[in-house]
């Protein structure tokens, strides 16, 4: 296990009932202070991964591998330890803040709720913490939104009370599961901007889950790509975008699917054909092989994972290929 | 192709109002005198943030929405002065694709009987109905089209993945060859690889069969990509509209640079990190012009009079200052 790392996860397997596993042996690490972007379409595993290291697969889910924080491995935990935890030490933010946060109180008891529930903490200081969150968050107003309702709030301030009682107790980890997806452009921009802020400020590790490469683009450390429950790829964000970046071919697809709003127009833009899979019915080898172009008979056994370069690394056959002495 | 199919003016549109349990405060209207027209076989797009009013434009355009005032002329005829039989009778020339896929199709019918649906209900066009037969076939021509086969029309909605409901609802849009199809962010809730093919999908359809698209959409990337010209809306007006490639390359408009300012392309990764603008809670305004409360580069002026929208070559905006 990676003592550095707040967060290890090795060969981590998801499933439910006699199901096959949703997610099949995924490994990634996250240092203190990284953001680590998981990014994946909708049904690859991205979310059951942040709900399993939050330790919130409902039965019959099952959860095997390793899920080592800060040395602890999380797995071998009682519920009891691992609610102590929850909140405390990892906390997570949601796409959709209405869903975290109650209608019938007012957003500064919620967020003092949870210091209540964590810290040892008088009502003054209690009191004191919450509005020196939100001042945190960039809310210029904190008074007045701590004594508001959910719904009185936009949704871009919604987001920052959610993100302010997420951090109330100053988490080690910080999972944000598409914590901009809702939101409009120039809001979001305020949002990853904050994210950055507290990661300097609060020093905490995030794992940012999104669909959105754009996100991860601007404000990652690193980046894994999930594709139907398995790691497609990982590496630095700079080995990843840019003109001349080698990735996987998944990865590649899905930057050909986003039209670009500068440089000349495509006539027709480069989609990744099919849909992705159901796990249950994954292929063999290669999940992605049935919808990539460069798929051969070679990708019918699941595909090694090779480096690219420094901490890069992909699951696929093509280097290996590329590297052979008769490849012309 | 400057024949004018669809031309709106001076819309305005305030929801609510006057309920019961309403608080009596002045809503701010959705639409307010905006103007605009759509050229036959173009793809007008519709941006900006929520609350914008692009989708009740959108709307009303097919007149889904009653405007409180204003015309829409279709092919010459105020729609809005037409009456329910008539608007019946015109409604298969234009056609609606929502966001979700899902909520627009019943869960209780396969996928046949949806698509037959169209012809069905507006089974006496031109004096004589349907038979089974043409139906069938049309459904034929559909599938096709929109890239779906005969297996699909013994699903239920729930039994297709979001990509293939969204091309069945393309299809029974297009069962009566309708002549406009307005379009309400209808890739916005699709993975990204599928949201390629059906942006694909929609320019080849227009290609082939002449449509022109009203496209309602929040991403830039998207209406970039399909849209010949671009309005960008803001506080229930048009602040900008012009040609897609000079609006989203040479924004005039400070509203426009800043929508553009916020997108995160990963084709452009270290370009720079998004220059957060401030964090706004006050109301805009109600005199001057209405992006005045967030302009960064706002002036005396733009507090008192508000900015009509002017120009040309290609283009037309709404702002004192405009910036190109």
């Amino acid at each position: 296990m990676d003592a550095e790392a707040v967060l290890d996860v090795r060969d981590l397997r998801v499933g439910f009932g006699r199901g096959v596993d949703l997610v099949d042996g995924v490994s990634f690490s996250i240092a203190p202070r990284e953001i680590l972007g998981l990014v994946g379409e909708s049904g690859s595993g991205k979310s059951l991964t942040s709900l399993a290291i939050m330790g919130l697969i409902p039965a019959p889910g099952r959860v095997g591998g390793q899920i080592g924080f800060r040395g602890t491995e999380l797995l071998a935990l009682s519920e009891a330890e691992r609610r102590a935890l929850r909140g405390r030490r990892i906390a997570m933010i949601f796409q959709d803040p209405m869903s975290a946060l109650t209608p019938v109180y007012r957003i500064g008891w919620q967020i003092a709720e949870q210091i209540r529930a964590h810290l040892d903490l008088s009502r003054r200081p209690t009191e004191t913490r919450v509005l020196d969150l939100l001042s945190a968050m960039g809310i210029a107003d904190p008074r007045r939104v701590a004594s508001a309702y959910p719904h009185q709030l936009s949704g871009g301030l919604r987001q920052r009370a959610m993100i302010a009682m997420a951090l109330s107790c100053d988490p080690d980890l910080l999972i944000a599961d598409e914590p901009t997806t809702a939101l409009d452009v120039t809001v979001q921009a305020q949002i990853l901007e904050l994210i950055l802020r507290l990661r300097d400020e609060f020093a905490s590790a995030v794992l940012l889950i999104t669909h959105d490469l754009g996100v991860v683009a601007q404000i990652a450390d690193r980046v894994a790509v999930m594709y139907c429950g398995r790691i497609a790829e990982r590496g630095p964000r700079e080995a990843m975008f840019g003109a001349h970046a080698r990735v996987h071919p998944y990865t590649a697809g899905l930057l050909g699917s986003i039209p670009r709003l500068h440089g000349p127009r495509v006539a027709r833009l480069a989609a990744i054909p099919g849909s992705p899979p159901n796990a249950a019915l994954r292929p063999p080898g290669c999940a992605f092989s049935p919808r990539c172009a460069h798929a051969s008979a070679r990708c019918d056994t699941p595909p090694p994972i090779v480096p690219l370069g420094d901490a890069h690394e992909i699951a696929c056959i093509l280097p290996a290929v590329a590297a052979e002495p008769d490849h012309v | 192709m400057s024949e004018v199919l669809l031309e709106a003016r001076d819309l305005t549109k305030t929801y609510g109002g006057g309920g019961l349990l309403s608080r009596r405060r002045r809503a701010r209207p959705a639409l307010d005198h905006v103007s605009v027209s759509v050229s036959r076989g173009e793809t007008l797009g519709l941006v900006g943030e929520s609350g914008c009013g692009k989708s009740t434009l959108g709307r009303t355009l097919l007149r889904l929405h009653e405007p409180d005032s204003g015309e829409v002329f279709f092919e010459g005829r105020d729609i809005i002065a037409l009456s329910a039989g008539d608007m019946r009778r015109l409604r298969p020339e234009m056609q609606m694709v929502f966001q979700d896929s899902y909520a627009a199709l019943n869960p209780k019918r396969r996928i046949g009987a949806l698509l037959a649906e169209p012809m069905r209900v507006h089974r006496r066009r031109a004096g004589a109905a349907w038979t089974p037969a043409e139906i069938a076939e049309r459904i034929d021509e559909l599938l096709d089209l929109v890239g779906l086969n005969r297996t699909h029309l013994q699903r239920y909605a729930h039994e297709m993945s979001g990509g293939q409901r969204q091309r069945v609802n393309i299809a029974r849009a297009l069962m009566l060859s309708p002549k406009l199809i307005v379009a309400d962010e209808p890739v916005s809730a699709l993975d990204v690889s599928i949201q390629a093919q059906v942006v694909n999908l929609l320019v080849d359809l227009q290609q082939r069969l002449g449509l022109t698209y009203v496209f309602v959409s929040h991403d830039l990337g998207v209406v970039r990509q399909i849209a010949d010209r671009v309005a960008v809306m803001y506080g229930g007006v048009i602040v900008e509209l012009g040609d897609t490639d000079t609006v989203l390359h040479r924004p005039a408009h400070p509203y426009t640079a800043a929508l553009l300012d916020a997108v995160l392309d990963p084709h452009l990764p270290f370009r720079r990190r998004a220059s957060a603008p401030p964090v706004v809670t006050g109301a805009d305004s109600d005199i001057g012009c209405r992006y005045a409360g967030r302009c960064a580069n706002v002036a005396p002026l733009c507090r008192q009079r508000r900015p009509e929208l002017g120009g040309q070559d290609g283009r037309m905006v709404a702002c004192h200052f405009p910036l190109a």
